[in-house]
Formats: structure tokens, sequence, C-alpha cells
């Protein structure tokens, strides 16, 4: 398929990145590598939004280091970068407003960019009606257009976000709806079969298979940052686990310890919040 | 990483941490000096061969008895004969390159520019003998002009290799008895736990292994972390990325000198699935 008929993406992952670990920035490799390989798609770029403070997890430190992190370790990075919308926001947002946000925020962009170039057409030409119906999304220049239409955002994940959707309350059933159908997801997983025996027995994730796309990761890849901040609590090194700038910052600012682990302990986690008062309301 | 005072007052691992990282002097004399040394292949070097060094300093450090001042990685030589194995020049480079910032790991190319491959237990006398000759002189009362060095400062070279290594041991004519037994009693062998081996089973099944078991330290990563550099070849020559596997300097090193670009054959990547590639996947997604 030529590049004029590939659909262009963008990856976002969401998360607490607290810290940001190498396992974290592979994800976006993994899922690059597999998605231009289909042939269909072309990924642009990808994001990582962390998590704003008031979503009140146990052991989760500011907002403001945590986005530092994420910039020194995209820092050689050529196409991921941060995005700090949903950290600022005062109330914790959810994961599908921010892929709305972002989507949103791309079609204003193409829009602005479509306003400022001309578009020609050739005098008489009959029009199809499937090309008349794309118009308004898919301007054909007579200059080659390099992809088709507006940049997708997919939601980018692991495994573990995949079986989060069954967790009660987490998840309002119309938001998991909205992200499987308006977006998608593309899961990186080490155990396929696991990932796909839970497609299987959700009858939403089933509904939207061919939203999800299932990513193997072959290495055994076990850096969570549970695990990096249990180390660093207990003097253990966290090198060549993390980005070198991201280890220097942590030393540098000493931000794990005991007492940082601690944060938010007795807390409801806000989504649980959120979603158990509306509810009983 | 030295821990600030607040933190030694947490109860929770402190006792740990203040093994690990606190410089307390008179701890500092009593310990043994320790320089760890790893051979391989490194073909190429990863993410996870600097974790070893960095898990083994960790556990000896935190058994109170060692100081680790050293880590030397040796590259196997040319004609060890393994297969997909990129010349010498370049797997040292490579490691240079990768430990451009690490203060207490070099790489060594001593057994990589011999003749001829060369049994581990060589390398390690090598090393031994460099570090003897490379310490600080005393002088010797009892045999007047003649110097020695303290012997309580002699460092202590250790084998440092991955639990698949440990069970190579059992592997018939592939190490000599007397050689096995000279690595244990002379040298010690520090061994990384890797996922899918039991190296307190080798140890324990091996009467060589079982009759030095306490110069045999087992440490154990926390962070499982598999980078096998057979993957990593076999990504490289799909074109597929290999960021965050290796240090970025290693992986335009590769570029540049077009490495690891042909196809390895199934037969060589075993463990590995024989449908690979980036448009494989599960039948049930749609591609």
């Amino acid at each position: 398929m030529e590049n004029s008929e590939k659909t262009e993406l963008v990856l976002l992952a969401c998360g607490s990145f607290n810290p940001i670990t190498n396992m974290h920035l592979r994800l976006f490799e993994l899922a690059k590598d597999y998605m231009n390989g289909t042939g269909k798609y072309k990924v642009i770029k990808g994001i990582i939004s962390p998590v704003g403070d008031a979503y009140k997890k146990k052991g989760l430190i500011s907002a403001h280091h945590r986005v530092i992190m994420a910039e020194l370790a995209t820092k050689n990075s050529k196409w991921v970068e941060v995005d700090t919308w949903e950290s600022l926001q005062k109330e914790w947002t959810e994961t599908a407003k921010v892929l709305r946000h972002h989507q949103e925020k791309l079609e204003a962009s193409i829009c602005d960019l479509q306003q400022n170039s001309p578009v020609l057409q050739k005098p008489g030409r009959k029009r199809k009606w499937a090309e008349q119906k794309q118009d308004f999304s898919e301007k054909k220049s007579l200059e080659q257009t390099k992809t088709k239409g507006v940049p997708k955002v997919k939601l980018l994940c692991g495994a573990d976000f995949l079986e989060s959707f069954g967790v009660p309350n987490l998840w309002k059933s119309e938001d998991i709806t909205k992200i499987l159908g308006d977006y998608g997801l593309i899961c990186i997983t080490r155990a396929g079969n696991d990932a796909q025996k839970f497609i299987y027995e959700s009858d939403v994730l089933w509904k939207h298979q061919n939203n999800i796309h299932l990513v193997n990761e072959w290495i055994t890849n076990d850096i969570s940052s549970t695990k990096i901040r249990r180390a660093l609590r207990r003097g253990q090194s966290i090198r060549y686990l993390v980005p070198d700038l991201v280890q220097e910052y942590i030393e540098k600012h000493n931000l794990y310890s005991s007492e940082s682990e601690e944060r938010n302990v007795g807390v409801v986690l806000a989504p649980l919040q959120r979603n158990t008062t509306e509810v009983k309301a | 990483m030295i821990l600030p005072l607040e933190h030694l007052l947490v109860i929770e691992d402190s006792r740990v941490a203040e093994a690990a990282r606190v410089d307390v002097s008179d701890r500092m004399k009593s310990r043994i000096p320790v320089v760890l040394l790893a051979c391989g292949s490194f073909n190429p070097i990863t993410n996870m061969h600097l974790r070893l060094f960095e898990v083994a300093r960790d556990h000896l450090h935190q058994t109170g008895r060692y100081q680790v001042i050293g880590g030397i990685i040796s590259p196997v030589n040319d004609n060890y004969g393994k297969k997909d194995l990129v010349p010498a020049r370049h797997r040292v480079a490579m490691a240079r390159l990768a430990l451009q910032t690490s203060d207490w790991i070099r790489v060594d190319s001593w057994e990589s520019e011999q003749a001829q491959w060369m049994e581990t237990i060589k390398v390690l006398r090598h090393h031994h003998s460099e570090l003897l000759r490379s310490l600080p002189r005393m002088e010797d009362p009892d045999q007047g002009s003649a110097s020695s060095p303290t012997s309580a400062a002699v460092p202590e070279l250790k084998l440092l290799c991955g639990a698949d290594i440990l069970k190579t041991f059992q592997t018939p004519n592939l190490w000599k008895d007397t050689h096995i037994q000279e690595i244990v009693e002379k040298f010690g062998l520090v061994c990384v736990t890797r996922a899918g081996h039991d190296p307190k089973g080798y140890v324990l099944d091996s009467p060589i292994l079982h009759r030095y078991q306490d110069k045999i330290h087992l440490a154990r990563e926390p962070v499982q972390n598999e980078i096998s550099a057979t993957y990593v070849r076999w990504a490289l020559s799909r074109g597929q990325s290999v960021k965050y596997l290796l240090p970025d300097a290693v992986i335009s090193y590769i570029r540049e000198h077009d490495l690891y670009l042909r196809d390895a054959s199934p037969e060589r990547n075993e463990g590995l699935p024989t449908q690979g590639g980036p448009t494989s996947s599960f039948p049930t997604t749609s591609s």
C-alpha cells in the first residue's frame, strides 16, 4: 500500500509514570513497529500523558516531577513527546476525555493546515458519492497528500490495562465503549493467549476486537515502576532499567522513599470515588 | 548513592540500605575488595549485561563483607566459533560505548586479542595477576627490601555470570572439572538469577559446586529483564527497534557499521518463534 492510503496514527499512553521506565518507552517502539508493519498505518507521533495528582494513587509523587522525568526520558526520541494537559487539570480526567482532547487537537490543526492550502478540483469532474461523503475530512488537493485524512489517536497500553476494564467501578461502561469504538487500543502483551482469552470473555471487548491490536512482547520485561520504587527504598541500583537522565534526576531530588510511598494511603482512587458516587446519586 | 540521614531512621529496609550504601569507614577497612569479571560474546552488549554488574554489586555490598571496586567486561575471542559473532573489534567498541557513562566498569580487549580462544580460567588468571601487579606495594620487614602487597588489600577477582552459565557446568566436556574447581575455589562466582533457572539446584547437584558453595554468591535480580542478545540480533535483522534495550550509543554504532543486518535462520534462534516479524500477531485481531 502506498503512503497515500495509509492511516496516520498517534499513539497515546496514559498512566502514572511513577517513574517512567525503559519498559514504558519500549511500548512505543513495539507498537510503532507493529502498526507500521501491517502496511495500513503510519505512526507519526507518540504522546506520554502522565496522570494528574488528583488521581490519588498510593505512592504517586507530584506531577511536576513525573512530567520532568518523562521529558528527560524522551529527550533522545525523535517521535515520542510528553503532554502535560492531563496533569494540569485540577480534577482527575477520564481517559476517554484525554483521548478526545488529543483527537480534537489533531483535527483542529489539520483544519488550520487545510484552510491555508488551496484545494483544487478539476472542473466538471463527476464526484462519486463516497468522495462527497469523505469530502469534509479529506479535502484532496491535486498536489499529492501524504496520507488518508486526519491522524487517528489510539490508546497504547499493557495487558494489565485491558484487564483493568474488569475492575468494578474503575471504568464507566460508556467510556470503555468510547475508547474501544471511537479510538482503539494497541495492547502490548507478553502472554498473548491470556489477553485473547480476556477479550473472548468480555462482551464489550469482543464486540470491538477489531479495534484492539495485540502486540507480543517477546522479551520478559518486568520493569514495573513499583519495583523501581522498591529497589530505590532498598538502596538498590536502578541503572539500565530507566534512562540515565531519569536515574540521575531521581537521585538528585531524592524522589522516592518510604514516606513518598505512603502518600494517598487510605484515600480512595479518584475514578472509584467518582463512579461510586454517581451510582449512588 | 549515599542516603540522607532521615532515611536511616526509617525502620523498613534501613539495615539493608545501610549495609549497601552508607560510607562507614570502619566497615570499609574490613571489607574485602572485589573486582567482577564477566566473560561472554557481548554480541551485542545489552542493558541486561550491564544490569548483571549492578545487581551483583548490590548483592555483595548487602552481605556486608565485600566492597566492589571495579568491573571488567571481557568479550570473547573471534575464534570461539560461535555463529553470528561479529568481529571482536566491533564488540569491544560497542562495550566501550555502553560503558562510557559507567564510573566503575570497563571493557578489556586482552582476551579478544589473543591468537586463539582461551578457557575462562586463563582469562581469570590473567586479570588476577594484572590486579596484583597494579596494587600499591608495601615494604615487608621480613623480606628486607622486597615488597609485597598487603594481604588485607588484595582484591578478589570473581567471575560474574548469569544462572544459565552455571547450568553449563553440567554439560559434558564443555568445562574441565579442574577448571571449575579452580574457578570456584580460587576466585569465586557471582551468579545472577535468570527466569527458568534454578541456580541453587545447580549448586546442590554438582559435587564441586556443592563443596565450594560458600564461594558462590547467588544474586537475585529484583526486576526481571530478559534482554537476550539473540533477540536483539533478530530484531535488528528485521528492521525492528531495539531502542531502550541497549544504550543509544551502541545502537548508533550498529547502524553506522551495518552490523547484524543478515536475517539469521530460525535454527540459530532456538526458543524464538519461527513465525516472527512485525506482521505476525494473533489471528483474532485485525491486521
